[in-house]
C-alpha cells in the first residue's frame, strides 16, 4: 500500500481535529480536538518516516506524545478548576471577558 | 542500525542549565521549607540570583565568542551572538518580572491556593491560616529558560519542545490570580486552548516539511528548500504552518484572539511579564525560521507577512481606540504592535536583525513598566483595605495630580509604544522600518506610520486623562495608590532605561549590530 495515504489521512485527522477545536463549545471536546491534530502530527511524521526510509521521524513522533500528555495535564488541571467554580465546561457560559 | 551518542558542549549551555536548575530546586523548596514568609524570601532570592548569575555567563559568553559561535548538541542548537543578545534580553525581562511578582502590595497579586475553588470555605480558610504558595517563581524559572532555549534552538522538533516548555507555566501561571479569580480562570482556559491548537498547527507543519525536505534541522531545510522545484505545495504548506504557530504566540491578527483576554485576566504582574518576554521569545525564534530555513521561500511566505502585518497594525489600533478597560487597550496595542514588528521582515534585509532585538527590548522594558503602573492604581476594598485594581480608564482621571512620578513615567511608556522622539519606542520603530525599506517593502511602511499616528491618539488620550482632567468628588477614598518598594523601582529602573534607549542608543545599537549574524551550521 502507498505510504502516502497515511499522509492524506492523518491530513483528513488534523482537519477534524482543528474543526473540533473551532466549532465545538464544550472545553473537554475543544481539547480532545487538540489531541486529535497532535496525533495526526504523528501519523505524518512516521509515515513520512517510512517513505524517506530512515528512522528521525519516528524519534520524532515520541517527543510529540510526551509534551502531549505534559499538556493533558496542565490542560485538564485548568478545565477542572474552572469546572469547580462554575459548574459548567461550556466555552460560551464564562463570558466575563469581552471586547 | 547505529545510534552515535551524540557530544553535548556543556559550556555553550550554561546559562539555560543554570535557569533550569534553579526553578527545579525552587520546587523541591516548596516541598520543604514550611514557613510562607521564608520560603517567599528564599524563593525570590534564589530566582533572582539565578537570572543574574545566567545574565553574568551569557555576557561572558558574549566577551569570548569565537568566531560566530558554538554548535551544540549536535547541530541542534546554536549558541551565537543573536541568540546570546535574545537571551540577555530575556534575562532582564526575567529579573524586572520577579520583582514584581515579590511584591507585596494589597496581599500580592498570585492567590494563597491555586487549587481552591473562588470563593469557597477552603479559600478563606487558606487566607486565614496565612497560606501562600510560591511557586509562581519556579513556575517563571521554567518559563524563562524555555524561551532561552526558543531563541538558539535550530531544530524544529526540538524548537517545538522548546516552546511547550514556557508555554505551560504560562498558562498555569495565568490562573492564580489573587483577585477575580473567575475572570483568571477564563482567560487560563482560554489562553490555553488556543495556545495548544496553535502548538499542534505547528508540529503538523514541522511533519509537513519534514516530508517535504527529509529533514529539521533549520540550515538544512534551507538548503533543501532551494533545490526543491518551486512551489512544492507540500513543503510551502509545512512552511506557512509553522509561521503561523509562531504567529499564535507573537499575538498577530488573524491569531491574536488570546491577547486580550489572558492580558486582562492575568495577574497584572505576569502580564507585564508575559506581555515582554513571550513576544521577544517568538520573534527571535520566527527570525531563525524565517532568515535561516525558509530564506528561499522569502517571495511564496511574504504574502504572509505582509497581510498579517497589516491586518495586525489596522485592526489592533482601531479595537485600542474603543477600549474602556486599562489592560484591555493595552492588549490591542501589543497586537499593533505584533504588526510593526512582523513589518521588519518584509524583504528578510540584514537590518531586521539588529531592529528586532532592539525594537522588542524596548517595547518590553515599556509593557513591563506600564503593567507595574497598572499593578499600582487600586480600588478600595469595602473594609477600606486595597482591592483589585483599578482599570477602568475614568478611575484614571486627575492621576497626574494625585502621583505625578507614577502618572509621568506611565506617560512616558505610553509615548515610548506611540513612537514619539526622545523614547525608546522611536528607535526601535525607525530601526524596524528601515530594515523594511531596505527591503524593499515602502508600502507597508508607509501604512505602519499611518497606524503609528492614529495609534497615538488613544495613547495621548490617557495622558490626557492623567494630567488635564480633574477628578471626580471622591475619587481619592475610592482609588488607592499603592507603593511598593520593589514595584515602584522597577518602574524607575524601566522609565530610566527608556530615556536612555532612546536619547543615546548607540552604544545598545552597536552591540545589536554585532549581533546580526546568524550562525549557519550543517548539523
Amino acid at each position: 500500500m502507498n505510504p502516502m495515504n497515511y499522509v492524506i489521512l492523518a491530513a483528513i485527522l488534523f482537519s477534524i481535529g482543528s474543526a473540533a477545536v473551532l466549532l465545538r463549545r464544550n472545553a473537554i471536546v475543544a481539547f480532545m480536538g487538540v489531541e486529535l491534530m497532535l496525533n495526526a502530527a504523528n501519523l505524518a511524521l512516521v509515515a513520512f518516516s517510512r517513505i524517506h526510509g530512515e528512522l528521525n521521524g519516528q524519534i520524532m513522533a515520541f517527543f510529540v506524545m510526551v509534551v502531549a500528555a505534559a499538556e493533558v495535564v496542565v490542560g485538564l488541571a485548568i478545565i477542572i478548576a474552572v469546572f469547580r467554580a462554575r459548574q459548567s465546561i461550556s466555552l460560551d457560559e464564562p463570558a466575563e471577558l469581552k471586547g | 542500525m547505529n545510534f552515535v551518542t551524540p557530544t553535548i558542549d556543556w559550556a555553550a549551555l550554561t546559562p539555560i542549565i543554570i535557569v533550569l536548575g534553579a526553578a527545579a530546586v525552587g520546587i523541591l523548596i516548596e516541598a520543604f521549607v514550611k514557613s510562607p514568609a521564608t520560603r517567599r524570601t528564599v524563593q525570590l532570592g534564589l530566582a533572582v540570583v539565578a537570572l543574574a548569575a545566567a545574565l553574568g555567563v551569557v555576557i561572558a559568553q558574549w566577551a569570548t565568542l569565537e568566531g560566530a559561535g558554538t554548535v551544540a548538541m549536535a547541530g541542534m542548537l546554536t549558541v551565537d551572538r543573536q541568540a546570546l543578545a535574545w537571551m540577555s534580553i530575556l534575562l532582564v525581562f526575567g529579573i524586572l518580572a520577579m520583582l514584581l511578582f515579590a511584591s507585596r502590595d494589597g496581599g500580592g497579586a498570585f492567590t494563597e491556593l491555586g487549587a481552591s475553588t473562588p470563593g469557597s470555605l477552603e479559600e478563606k480558610l487558606a487566607r486565614r491560616a496565612g497560606l501562600a504558595v510560591t511557586e509562581v517563581y519556579p513556575l517563571a524559572l521554567f518559563a524563562v529558560g524555555g524561551m532561552m532555549l526558543f531563541t538558539c534552538v535550530t531544530d524544529l522538533v526540538f524548537l517545538f519542545v522548546a516552546l511547550e516548555v514556557f508555554s505551560l507555566p504560562l498558562y498555569i501561571m495565568v490562573a492564580l490570580s489573587r483577585r477575580r479569580r473567575f475572570l483568571s480562570h477564563e482567560a487560563a482556559l482560554k489562553y490555553f486552548l488556543l495556545g495548544a491548537f496553535s502548538s499542534a498547527i505547528f508540529i503538523f507543519g514541522v511533519a509537513l516539511v519534514y516530508g517535504a525536505t527529509t529533514v529539521t534541522n533549520l540550515d538544512m531545510i534551507g538548503r533543501g528548500a532551494t533545490m526543491i522545484a518551486d512551489a512544492d505545495p507540500i513543503l510551502l504548506a509545512g512552511a506557512v504552518m509553522v509561521v503561523v504557530g509562531l504567529m499564535f504566540k507573537i499575538g498577530a491578527v488573524p491569531f491574536h484572539s488570546w491577547v486580550p483576554d489572558a492580558y486582562q485576566g492575568a495577574p497584572t504582574p505576569l502580564t507585564a511579564f508575559m506581555g515582554a518576554a513571550t513576544k521577544a521569545a517568538a520573534t527571535a525564534a520566527l527570525v531563525r525560521v524565517m532568515f535561516v530555513a525558509f530564506a528561499p521561500l522569502e517571495w511564496e511566505l511574504s504574502w504572509l507577512i505582509w497581510a498579517v502585518a497589516i491586518a495586525s497594525m489596522v485592526l489592533g489600533t482601531v479595537v485600542a481606540l474603543v477600549q474602556t478597560d486599562i489592560k484591555r487597550m493595552l492588549a490591542y496595542s501589543a497586537v499593533a504592535h505584533a504588526g510593526f514588528i512582523l513589518v521588519a521582515f518584509a524583504g528578510l534585509e540584514g537590518e531586521a536583525l539588529t531592529a528586532l532585538p532592539f525594537y522588542l527590548l524596548a517595547y518590553g522594558l515599556g509593557t513591563i513598566g506600564a503593567f507595574a503602573v497598572v499593578s499600582q492604581v487600586r480600588e478600595r476594598a469595602e473594609d477600606g483595605g486595597v482591592g483589585a485594581e483599578a482599570v477602568r480608564l475614568g478611575q484614571w482621571a486627575g492621576l497626574g495630580k494625585r502621583s505625578p512620578l507614577l502618572a509621568g513615567s506611565m506617560a512616558l511608556f505610553l509615548l515610548s509604544f506611540a513612537g514619539i522622539p526622545l523614547t525608546a519606542g522611536f528607535i526601535g520603530k525607525f530601526e524596524a522600518f528601515s530594515a523594511a525599506v531596505a527591503g524593499g517593502a515602502w508600502v507597508l511602511v508607509l501604512i505602519a506610520v499611518l497606524a503609528s499616528a492614529v495609534a497615538a491618539f488613544f495613547y495621548v488620550r490617557l495622558i490626557v486623562l492623567m494630567f488635564f482632567t480633574d477628578a471626580p468628588e471622591g475619587a481619592e477614598e475610592v482609588i488607592a495608590i499603592e507603593d511598593s518598594a520593589l514595584t515602584r523601582t522597577v518602574i524607575y529602573v524601566t522609565a530610566v532605561a527608556i530615556l536612555i534607549l532612546g536619547i543615546l542608543p548607540a552604544g545598545v545599537l552597536d552591540l545589536f549590530a554585532d549581533a546580526s549574524v546568524l550562525l549557519v551550521n550543517a548539523g
